[in-house]
Parts: structure tokens; sequence; C-alpha cells
């Protein structure tokens, strides 16, 4: 008899398809953290003397904090003293004219991710002017932007041409004290995205972070902060796919989101970072802290994310819903093959009344992959009549992976509406069959089956991530069936 | 030659023998409905013929158009004509009936090498079908068996046959938990598909869906082996007289023996 067992097998050792290294010249300090390199960080990136402040606050506050161990994750010691924290992007004019300058390797890499050739160039760091004529996407895009007066910039040319809004903003929804790996990034962050939407105005595009004109490496220590006014709608999107490296790499970023009375902002994730190979070698850790603050009422905040990279994700994206009647939002899909180890979930405050959030978490265990829904729910004492759906399902696939879930719940007003759903079912071999009895093959049937699985979560995405998503998931669960 | 020829077909699952010796000719044109009583292993049957490897064949042979069947994977019999209409069909959370059905075909197309059929060509397809077994289009855009009624779900099935057109249908007890106009409806969607190059395999309790589908054979399965074959008026006598008659039959041809 043929054996479906097997073909599960190879497809649970399937590699990474995205690794691959790409080696260009870095400029970059002296492995090592002290004052020194803050200091070292803030001059290079030519900041004001209010973010040089900041962050030597942070990094003094960090120095009495320690590493967080509550998570159900296993990794060896980071010795923070070997890391380099400052690596520098290309200046302006030393950066190549045309594509035609650019390292060659860096080029594959990009035809390798698939990357369409105008955001490579953008990407590769090419002098904006040479490569954006007024007719191109992201001049254009760029251009409509300005006209509603809304401000989509790198975080670092924020901190240069808003200082105002940073100083308004930056910290206030996750504060410089807030966590270990939240308070190193507040320390050493490298760059991330700065966007301000003001007060009426609906984005008419998606925000992608390919479209980010300067758009060099955000390093490990991303920051981005999102404000939506009064008023305001915003969607944006993020995306990653890291080279392979040996060595792990820590990633800790810190996003904030701010959305005002009538605000809207939806945060879309695919995350595909190097995941390690089968033995659990290699891999990015990955520390994120992500927030949003509903600050006023009517305001609605909603993430999404698409995790399937990463050898250890430690994620919550979390929203504070202060406003009366905001509401928060957490979709979810977590994929771990291989080593991988994810600890993902999210918080839901509800402080103000009327509140209302919901949570659909879908984790898919496979290989030695060891999956952990976290999630909190509080309704504060003042949270009238608030309510909270949260629904988390696991799906296991074979026999070594796992699925955790932890979710906690806390209610200091009786007048709170809750739902609970959850699940753990292991990949039916009995769909399986059904699928193979229709002819289809047993990777399509994986991937249908998955993407099935994942439905609620997908059908929340933007339409292009929707499909990028779904791609991504179909490689993650490629098999190598004869 | 014989569409389908199983010769001394053995069968374990969990250490236990369940289909001890099986020998079964169907050729093309044929409809044979094998009938039995619970726990005879009648569904294991069709399960082995449509490749589930919870099976293991300890002994015999299955040859299909001239090929080794237990050679083949699942999606390969499938893809050669082979169909299985389930006793209990899955649900596919998140899939809808239309998107799963067309994957269906065109890994069947794609193995003949045929072009894939268009989103406009397939529903024309799954319209027309759809009609043939009264199966509401609605359920097409619905999740796969998700929340159907029993007796959707064996439509469903059917409606399924029809689209993906086999060339050795196998239906395990498609008539259980089917109202008389289902039955009837269901019993015409076999019968159009009834041809000189294509043959069946009906499973059923019931002397009534033998009504409506008329067996050229019937066999009964008894204990993992096919303990008497005959005509359609077999069905008729083991209805009126039960399994217990097949038992003293083959006890009395034993001792005269
Ligand atoms: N996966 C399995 N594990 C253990 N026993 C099994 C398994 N599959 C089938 N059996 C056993 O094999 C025997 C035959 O089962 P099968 O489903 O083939 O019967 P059937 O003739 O289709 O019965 P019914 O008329 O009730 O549908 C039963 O005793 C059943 O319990
Ligand atoms: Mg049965």
């Amino acid at each position: 008899m043929p054996d479906a067992s097997n073909t599960l097998e190879q497809w649970e050792k399937q590699e990474y398809k995205y690794g691959f290294v790409t080696d260009i010249e870095a400029d970059a300090a002296p492995p090592g953290l002290n004052e020194d390199t803050i200091r070292f960080i803030s001059a290079k990136k030519r900041e004001p003397e209010f973010m040089l402040e900041w962050r030597l606050k942070a990094y003094r506050h960090w120095q009495t904090m320690t590493e967080p161990t509550w998570a159900n994750i296993k990794y060896p010691p980071i010795n923070y003293q070997d890391i380099v924290y400052y690596s520098s992007p290309i200046k302006d004019e030393d950066r190549p004219k045309s594509l035609d300058e650019v390292d060659p390797k860096l080029l594959e890499t990009y035809e390798k991710l698939g990357i369409p050739l105008a955001e490579r160039a953008a990407l590769a760091g090419v002098a904006v002017d040479a490569v954006f004529d007024s007719v191109s996407v992201a001049t254009t895009y760029k251009e409509k932007l300005g006209e509603l007066g809304i401000i989509f910039c790198s975080f670092s040319e924020a901190v240069q041409e808003h200082p105002e809004l940073i100083k308004k903003y930056l910290g206030t929804v996750v504060p410089y004290t807030d966590n270990f790996f939240a308070t190193l990034n507040s320390a050493v962050f490298s760059d991330g995205s700065f966007v301000y939407v003001p007060k009426g105005v609906h984005c008419p595009m998606e925000l992608s972070t390919y479209f980010r004109i300067n758009a060099q490496s955000t390093g490990q220590f991303e920051r981005t902060l999102i404000i939506a006014d009064e008023g305001a709608h915003v969607s944006y999107l993020e995306g990653c796919t890291a080279p392979m490296r040996d060595e792990n790499q820590l990633h800790a970023a810190v996003v904030e989101l701010v959305a005002h009375k009538d605000a809207t902002i939806k945060y879309s994730t695919i995350q595909n970072w190097y995941p390690g190979d089968e033995n659990g070698v290699g891999g990015i850790y990955n520390f994120v802290t992500k927030r949003g603050i509903c600050a006023e009422e009517n305001s609605r905040i909603s993430w999404t994310q698409v995790e399937t990279g990463s050898s250890i994700t430690w994620k919550y994206p979390s929203v504070v819903l202060k406003g009366d009647n905001s509401v928060g939002e957490f979709y979810s899909v977590a994929l771990t093959n291989l080593c991988q180890q994810a600890d993902t979930g999210t918080k839901m405050i509800h402080i103000g009344k009327n509140t209302k959030s919901t949570i659909i978490s879908k984790g898919i265990s496979a290989g030695k992959g060891q999956n952990t829904y976290r999630g909190g729910v509080r309704i504060n004492k003042g949270a009238s009549n608030a309510r909270n759906y949260t629904q988390c399902d696991s799906m296991l696939i074979g026999e070594d992976c796992g699925a955790h879930t932890f979710p906690y719940i806390e209610v200091k007003n009786t007048s709170a509406h809750m739902e609970h759903e959850a699940s753990t079912s292991k990949i039916g071999e009995d769909q399986l069959f059904y699928c193979n009895q229709r002819g289809i093959k047993l990777e399509d049937a994986v991937s249908m089956i998955v993407n099935g699985f994942c439905k609620e979560v997908f059908r929340e995405l933007p339409m292009e991530f929707a499909v990028e998503a779904q791609k991504l998931l179909e490689v993650s669960l490629e098999g190598s069936v004869g | 030659m014989a569409l389908l020829e199983i010769r001394n077909l053995h069968a374990h699952v969990e250490g236990n023998e369940i289909l001890r010796g099986i020998n079964l000719t169907v050729n093309a044109g044929e409809v044979h409905s094998i009938m039995g009583p619970n726990g005879s292993g009648k569904s294991t049957l069709a399960q082995v013929l449509a490749g589930k490897d919870a099976y293991e064949i300890t002994e015999g042979e299955v040859i299909y158009n001239g090929k080794d069947l237990l050679d083949m994977e699942p999606d390969e019999r499938a893809c050669e004509g082979v169909f299985l209409a389930f006793q209990y069909p899955v649900e596919i959370p998140g899939v809808s009936t239309n998107y799963f059905l067309r994957a269906a075909v065109n890994a069947k197309r794609k193995h003949h090498g045929q072009e894939e059929l268009d989103a406009v060509d397939f529903l024309e397809l799954v319209k027309e079908k759809a009609a043939l077994v009264e199966l509401d289009s609605k359920l097409l855009n619905r999740a796969v068996n998700e929340g159907f009624s029993g007796g959707e779900k064996k439509r469903n099935e059917i409606f399924q046959m029809s689209v993906l057109d086999p060339t050795l249908a196998i239906l395990d007890e498609t008539d259980s938990g089917l109202d008389i106009d289902a039955l009837k409806t269901v019993a015409h969607g076999v019968n159009t598909l009834r041809g000189p190059k294509r043959a069946m395999i009906v499973v059923t309790h019931y002397q009534r869906l033998l009504d409506y589908i008329v067996p050229d054979f019937v066999h009964v399965l008894r204990d993992g082996r096919i303990v008497k074959s005959g005509g359609k008026e077999l069905a008729l006598e083991l209805e009126a007289k039960g399994y217990a008659w097949v038992d003293e039959e083959i006890k009395t041809a034993a001792t005269a023996s």
C-alpha cells in the first residue's frame, strides 16, 4: 500500500524556500551595548537631543530588568554584549545611481523572493531620483498621499521632519519601561515606519513597507508608529522575508498604534523570517511588542497576522480599548514547522463602555513545531456592557508537534458578555483521504485543508496580501510527493 | 478483459483480518450489488479499493483496467476513474464545494494531459450536474459537507460522481439516510451514468434501492468473504429470509458435498 504518512514526513522536513545568504558590506558599530553605543547610534542618525535622552532613559531602565521567562519557549541564553546594535544604511551620495551599480547578489535575492522590478530598485537603495521618475507608481502614490496631508516615511525621517509628532506620541502606547525587549528596542531601535493620517482623511491605498521610498534595511530593532487622527482610516501592511543566517539573530520590534475619535487602523503582517533548519539551528528570535490604543470613542484597531517564519516568535499584538464604543480585533494564523516555537496571542484591555473585542487565532503545528496561544482579556470595572468573542483553534500535523492554549480572562464588571470557543484537531487522515479519493494529491490536499482552516483570518487581509498569504502557506506546506 | 478483477484479497486492520479472501470479477457495463450484515467488511472492501492506507493487504491482488490497482496511490486511482461515494462523507471547513470539486476535476484533467477547465466552463458543467441530482446550487458555495444534512451529503456524493465521470463507481450505502423522493433522484442520477464503458459496485442493506438501480449481480458478504452470488432476485430472497437463511444454505451445501 502506498504510505501517506511517509509523504507527510517528507513534507514536514522540507526546507525554507526563501533561505539564502546575501553577503554585502556593512558599516557597523562594534558589538556590545553601553551608553556610548547609544550615543553613537543617535549621533549617526543625527537625532535631536530629546531622542537621545529618551534612548538613554530606556537603556538605564533596561539595565534594571531581567529577561522574561514565562513564555512557553526554549532557547539558549542571549549574550546582549555579542550583538551589533548599529549597522548603517548607505549614505545618499554613496548610493548606486542605477540598478547596474547594485550588488548583483542582492538583486538575485530579490529575484528569488519574487519582488517586482520596480520595487527592487527602491529596496536596493538606488538613489530615488534615478529610479522613480514622475510616472513611477511609488512617486505617484507619495504625491497623492502628500496632497491629502498623509505623512508616510521612515521613522528616522520623521524624527528629523516631524519631531513634534514623535515627541507627542512616541512611547505613549508602549512606554520605554514596558518590557525587557520593548525597553531594549527603545534604547537601540534602528528604523521603521511612521504614518500620520490627518483628521477626516481616508487613506486611499494600502500602505506597504515596499512603497517606502527610503527603504533601507530597518535592522533588528524596528520601530513603527502609526497615528490616525479623528475620523481617519488607514490600512498598513508589513511583510518580510530574511536571508538565511547561521547564528541566531535577535529581532525586537515595537509597533505603536494610536486611533483617535472615530478613527480606524488596520495593521496586517506577513512574517516569514528564516525559521532555522530541521534541527533547530539558526533562525530568527523574534520578540515583538505590538500594541494599539483606541484612545477615544468609536475608534477601531484591527491586527491581522500570518506568522510562518522565525525559530522563536514571541508576540502579542494588543488593543487598549479606552474610548467608549471602541472595537479591537485580532486575527492570527501561526504556523510552526521544523523546530519552530511560537508563543503568540493578544491582549484586549476593556476600559471604555460598550467596548467590543474579537479574537480569532488559528495555530498550525507540524514537524517538531510548538505552537502556543496566549491571550488575555481584561474587562475593567468601568467598562460596562463590554463584549468579547474568542475563538482559538489548533491543528496538528504529524506526531511530534504540540499545541498549547493559555487564555486568561479577568472580568471586573458583571455586565460583560464573554464568549470563548476552542478546538484542537489533528489534520484528519479522513479529510486527506477524501481529497485523495477525488484525485487531489497529498500536498495539495494538505494545503487546501490548512487554507480552509485559516479562512476566517485570511478574509480579513487586504486582497493582494491574502493572495500572498495563501501562497506563503502553500510554499511552507510544499511537499515532495513524487 | 474484465474491468476489475479481485483475487483472493485479504486485508487486516490493527491485527484483525477483515477481508478474508474476496474474489470478484466486474466487467464494464455491469452493476454489482454487495449486501451483507453490519460489520461484514463491505465498507472495508470499498475503502481498500479506493486506497485507504489504514488497511494492510496481506494476500491477493486487484487488477483494474489491466493495471495493478494496489500499487497505485489513492489520488492516482481516482484520476484513473475509480470513484468512491463514501458511507460517511467528511467535512472540510473553509473549503467551498465548488473550489474543492474544481481542484478535483482539474487534477484528473491534468493527469490525462488535458487543459484545466476555466471557471466559466466549470460552472456550466456543475450547473448541469447539480440539476441532475436536484442538488441545491447554494450548497456549492458552502464548505464541503459542512453542516449539510445527511441526505444532502449523500446527494453531494452522487453529484460529485456525475461531475467526475468515473469508470468504476463504488457506492457505499448511498441510500441510507435518504427519504423516498431523494432516493429516486439519486437513483436517477446513478442510472444516467450507467453505460457500456462504466461499472458500478453498489453497497446497500436494502432491496428498496435495487428497485431503482437494478443490479446485474448480487453478492452476499459475510465475515470478509463473498458467500453467495446471484442475480437481482437474490436481493428479494435476502429481504424475505434474512442472512440466517444464507448461513443455512451454506451449511446444507457443506454437508451435501
Ligand atoms: N480502522 C479500523 N479499526 C478497527 N476495526 C475496524 C476498522 N475498520 C473496520 N474495522 C472493523 O472491520 C469490520 C468491518 O467493518 P466495515 O465497516 O467494513 O463493515 P460494513 O460491512 O461496512 O458494516 P456496515 O453495514 O455497518 O456499514 C468491523 O468489525 C469493524 O469494526
Ligand atoms: Mg459500511
